[in-house]
């Protein structure tokens, strides 16, 4: 087991840094002019982690890969409805990715939509200022998530990264719901105050 | 519409998450549908679920991207992002109770279950509780959510108006009155079969056969 997992490192290459100024460009650039060489770099940045999410969510390699690739498909074929949005790619681009899951690894209907452009108070590109914020922001979750304490850091990466609902949570680490949800409300707390610091 | 109860922090993050199930994610996302403050929060919720994908390792994929070309319509493609949705509970949803084949469940009590997909566990269901009707007292199992389209109820916890959400845990008993002039019409959801545990199995087994 080690072994594999070791050739596997050794094998991987590296992977391009993400930015998010520029996979919103790449993203643009694929919904208003259906610029095919800005979709494969699409690809290369958010295949492999779309692949990796759907394996951590229980799917197999070969599944994992399909899904990776209607993901990005779906990108492909719904990149118009992202052209208005400010929001981050990734924001975007992991919802899809999300819902596909519960449709195809859950088999469930995902009540979630995608995000709305139409509801927030639209700009057209994002303006520098935002874009610093928005770095920042991010930079800041990842921060506070580093920092909770394990069995807090265990819930949410169970519910985000795993997918379990709260009762397969519950019953995985054999503790009352009760305990699972206050373990959540917790960690979003501070990541919540850590975002509301920025303005 | 002035919401005084909302979702619980858990619950937003279950849903920005993707993992809530099927049923609990109908209530939650007709409560999102009216509740601006709800919104705002899974937005935060959801930058958790960015920053955890973004630090993911990256699998390596040992396929090309898949083949796209530009093809005509497909660039004005319009697709709704709206799952199909039950005929039953979308006229609820749009204030029209009539159009639901409402079912008597208890005296002053109806309901109406909803289909979830084949493999979904849990329970989906509107109620429609008469003026002035009482509930016995019961707990919760497991996780339930409830939404009120029309009416009100109250309980030990407060007023339960249009829009607003209940959001308790298990452990918590209440013996809700509905609204003594409106009664009151609710989408309700169980993560369980209502069969094993619940409210409904409580309420209603004995009464309807459930």
């Amino acid at each position: 087991m080690v072994q594999v997992l070791e050739n596997a490192r050794a094998t991987r290459r590296p992977y391009p840094v993400m930015i998010p100024r520029t996979m919103s460009d790449l993203l643009q650039k694929v919904a208003q002019s259906r610029d095919v060489e800005a979709f494969r770099k699409l690809f290369e940045l958010y295949g492999p982690r779309v692949k990796s999410y759907m394996m951590r969510q229980g799917a197999d390699s070969t599944t994992a890969e399909d899904l990776a690739q209607e993901t990005l498909l779906t990108v492909w074929r719904k990149a118009q409805l992202y052209s208005d949005e400010k929001g981050s790619a990734t924001t975007w681009i992991f919802t899809i990715a999300r819902n596909l899951r519960i449709d195809r690894l859950r088999r469930e209907v995902s009540w979630q939509p995608l995000p709305e452009n139409r509801d927030q108070e639209a700009s057209d590109a994002p303006d520098p200022e935002e874009e610093v914020t928005e770095k920042e922001r991010r930079d800041k979750v990842r921060a506070v998530l580093a920092t909770l304490p394990p069995d807090q850091s265990e819930v949410v990466t169970l519910s985000y990264v795993e997918g379990l609902s709260h009762s397969e949570i519950a019953e995985r680490l054999g503790l009352p719901l009760g305990t699972v949800k206050s373990r959540m409300r917790l960690a979003y707390q501070k990541v919540k105050e850590a975002v509301e610091d920025i303005r | 519409m002035k919401i005084n109860h909302h979702l619980d922090d858990s619950t937003l993050m279950s849903c920005a998450a993707g993992s809530q199930p099927e049923a609990l994610a109908a209530v939650v996302s007709s409560h999102l549908s009216v509740c601006p403050r709800c919104r705002t929060e899974l937005k935060k919720h959801a930058l958790i679920g960015e920053a955890l994908f973004e630090s993911l390792t990256p699998e390596p994929v040992t396929r090309d991207a898949p083949v796209v070309a530009m093809r005509a319509g497909e660039a004005t493609l319009a697709e709704t992002e709206t799952p199909q949705m039950p005929s039953a509970l979308k006229a609820a949803l749009e204030g029209r109770f009539d159009d639901v084949p409402w079912r008597r469940a208890a005296p002053g009590v109806w309901h109406y279950p909803l289909p979830l997909s084949a493999d979904a566990k849990g329970d989906l269901r509107l109620l429609k509780v008469a003026p002035g009707t009482r509930l016995p007292e019961h707990g919760h199992g497991g996780t339930e959510l409830t939404l009120i389209l029309d009416g009100a109820y109250s309980d030990e916890f407060g007023t339960y108006r249009k829009g607003d959400v209940a959001d308790m845990g298990d452990d918590v008993e209440h013996r809700p009155i509905a609204d003594e002039k409106l009664g009151c019409i609710c989408l309700a959801a169980s993560d369980e079969k209502p069969r094993f545990t619940g409210m409904f199995a409580r309420l209603l087994q004995p009464l309807a056969g459930l």
